[in-house]
């Protein structure tokens, strides 16, 4: 499903080079939860963001579902990451405006779907959030704000999700709750990449995979 | 969910941004429509303004021509036509004709079309002895005025004295202690004395008026007469030689002597009256042009500051939208909406308030100039006095406005199209 093939990305910046990648071979595919650890500032985000076709690599070449995304235009790039990829981020990134509801159906912009109503009640029912639809994400708790961003990333039905520290701002219960979601997730095909420095992840992938400095060790 | 749907409901959320873009979008298109007003207004309150003066004119030229008219009646003819074979020497001194012309000649003057005079009265002038009552007189026999038939009918200045009756001026009736109504024997027939005339201090207190052909039948003179009274239709000095001119080219054979110089002066000072009058509104119509020319320039300068003033707000609004929407934008690239629709969003976004603020700006503009200018003008206007094509200004404002909204906003949108979600996202932890 995702596959890197020595993948590298640096930046030049004010001070010079700086590599935040370097030659990283991994793949995920259908059913896995590949837990990506290491501690701040190694190149996680990075990772996930290049996976996610929104940071050309700067060496090397990545595929998901068999098609490299840099290797499209910007228009079918964008596409091929509404159909294909849902995002799930520590901030949440909810719209401040919008309420449950509309937030979840925003993913419905990229892609339109004649049943977005209906698939947005119920990923609203299945994340517990029937009380909450129609509320702003001001008046959410950080557990339910994350169920939101989770639910959003699910409308359309990925085929991967990529979460960047999902439970970075979370509590135990409602970390464990973002895990178990993830977990079924993979149990019904889909897979899973998750870029975290909480170890808690360790027992719900079906891999681990440890980085430091923008490599993988093992 | 859709892009529209999303468009609003931020407006909703950022009410102060957008608030504030629609009242500078409103600023400027108010100051454009203000300006087309103002000028308008202008116009209109100059033509009241010249109408007024032209009417004030027109009123004040009728009483002064009416007053000229009625002091002409007391001055009488100005104009005397004469056999060309009359020495005026003897005219000047007997204060009469002695040679004679047909009565057909006034109705040849009155047929001609002649323009440069009018009030064409025959007369028969005599001095007699008035054998009754061993007195000299002058006997004048006239029938009143011929009518001009090419101009428009005028009032007549004389009264005619009716056949059978004859009037008598002051020196004789006095003398002879006539009345209205008394019946006098002159050269013997019988009259009825028809009007007695105040003193006038010259011949005319011993004259004697009777019909015309009576006066012929008397002086064995039918069908003669020897002079043709008429009033000049332009009071002027200048105008003699052309009058001399028309009428020797209808009547070869006479004369014309002008008399009664007060009638002219008076007729004069008239002209002079009149041109003053329009060299007044001339100076006022150079003076209302001088102003609108500067209240043009006013705008003309004005306008464009205050457009571009508010085009750099509304840019400045905008960057500080798309500022506040990074991390929404960032988001929204992510799951996949395309960098045109974010364009498209913010682009609805400069229309519709470039649309809200067109209108508002429009009703300010016109509202506003309607009050101050009218008020500074002194006047009141009405819209429908105005007659400017309001569809037409409507949609120019609204149009207008939007399109600058989206000129003014274009980069702040380029930069939210072309924002990279990396960026907002990798900055995230």
């Amino acid at each position: 499903m995702l596959e890197f093939n020595n993948v590298s990305k640096w930046f030049n910046g004010a001070q010079g080079k700086v590599t935040a990648l370097k030659g990283i071979s991994f793949s995920v595919r259908p059913g896995e939860l590949l837990a990506v650890r290491g501690p701040s500032g190694c190149g996680k985000t990075t990772l996930l963001l290049t996976a996610g076709g929104l940071l050309r690599p700067s060496d090397g070449q990545m595929c998901i579902d068999g098609r490299d995304p840099y290797a499209l235009s910007p228009e079918m790039r964008s596409r091929l990451r509404a159909r294909t990829i849902g995002f799930v981020f520590q901030q949440f990134h909810l719209i401040p405006y919008l309420t449950v509801r509309q937030n979840i159906m925003t993913a419905s912009l990229a892609v339109p779907l004649k049943e977005a109503s209906e698939r947005t009640q119920k990923l609203i029912s299945r994340f517990g959030l029937d009380d909450r639809a129609d509320h702003v994400p001001a008046r959410l708790s950080t557990g339910e704000r994350q169920r939101t961003a989770l639910a959003r990333a699910l409308l359309n039905e990925p085929k991967v999700i990529m979460a960047d520290e999902p439970t970075g701002n979370l509590d135990e219960d409602n970390a464990q709750t973002v895990f178990r979601y993830l977990s079924q997730y993979v149990s019904d095909g889909g897979c899973v990449l998750l870029v975290t420095h909480d170890d808690r992840a360790a027992a719900h992938a079906t891999r681990s995979l440890q980085m430091n400095r923008g490599q993988l060790v093992q | 969910m859709t892009i529209w749907n999303l468009l609003i409901r931020e407006i909703l959320h950022r009410k102060m941004n957008f608030a504030l873009a629609v009242l500078s979008v409103m600023v400027a298109s108010g100051s454009l429509i203000g300006s087309v007003t103002l000028l308008r207004i202008h116009d209109i309150h100059t033509g009241r303004l010249l109408e007024q003066k032209q009417a004030d004119l027109e009123q004040r030229m009728a009483r002064l021509q009416d007053d000229t008219r009625k002091a002409m009646l007391k001055l009488g003819f100005n104009i005397v036509i004469l056999p060309k074979d009359q020495n005026l020497g003897d005219w000047y001194s007997d204060d009469y004709a002695s040679k004679y012309m047909p009565e057909e000649y006034v109705h040849k003057l009155a047929d001609s079309g002649i323009v440069t005079v009018r009030h064409f009265l025959p007369s028969l002038q005599q001095k007699i002895e008035w054998p009754e009552y061993k007195r000299k007189i002058i006997l004048v026999g006239a029938r009143g005025e011929v009518p001009n038939l090419h101009k428009n009918p005028v009032k007549p200045m004389v009264q005619p004295v009716p056949p059978g009756t004859i009037s008598l001026g002051y020196e004789l009736h006095r003398s002879l202690e006539m009345k209205v109504g008394d019946t006098v024997e002159l050269m013997g027939r019988k009259f009825t004395v028809h009007a007695c005339h105040e003193e006038r201090g010259n011949k005319d207190d011993i004259t004697a008026w009777i019909y015309l052909t009576e006066a012929q039948e008397l002086l064995d003179k039918k069908g003669k007469i020897n002079a043709i009274l008429a009033l000049e239709c332009l009071c002027t000095t200048d105008a003699l030689p052309k009058i001399r001119q028309e009428i020797a080219g209808i009547l070869a054979d006479t004369q014309v002597i002008e008399r009664g110089s007060r009638a002219i002066a008076r007729a004069e000072a008239r002209t002079q009256v009149e041109e003053q009058a329009r060299v007044a509104i001339e100076k006022e119509i150079i003076a209302r042009e001088d102003l609108r020319t500067v209240r043009e320039r006013l705008a003309s300068i004005l306008t464009p500051v205050v457009v571009t003033a508010c085009a750099v707000w509304i840019a400045i609004l905008g960057f500080t939208n798309v500022r506040a929407r990074r991390e929404e934008i960032g988001i929204l690239r992510a799951i996949g909406v395309r960098s045109r629709d974010v364009m498209v969003m913010f682009v609805s976004r400069h229309v519709l308030l470039g649309v809200l603020g067109g209108a508002l700006g429009f009703v300010a503009g016109v509202l506003a100039a309607v009050y101050f200018g009218a008020a500074h003008e002194g006047t009141q206007i009405r819209m429908i006095d105005m007659d400017l094509s309001w569809p037409g200004l409507i949609l120019a404002s609204v149009g207008g406005a939007a399109a600058l909204a989206v000129i003014a906003g274009w980069i702040p949108t380029m930069i939210a199209a072309r924002q990279d979600p990396a960026d907002v996202l990798r900055n995230d932890n």
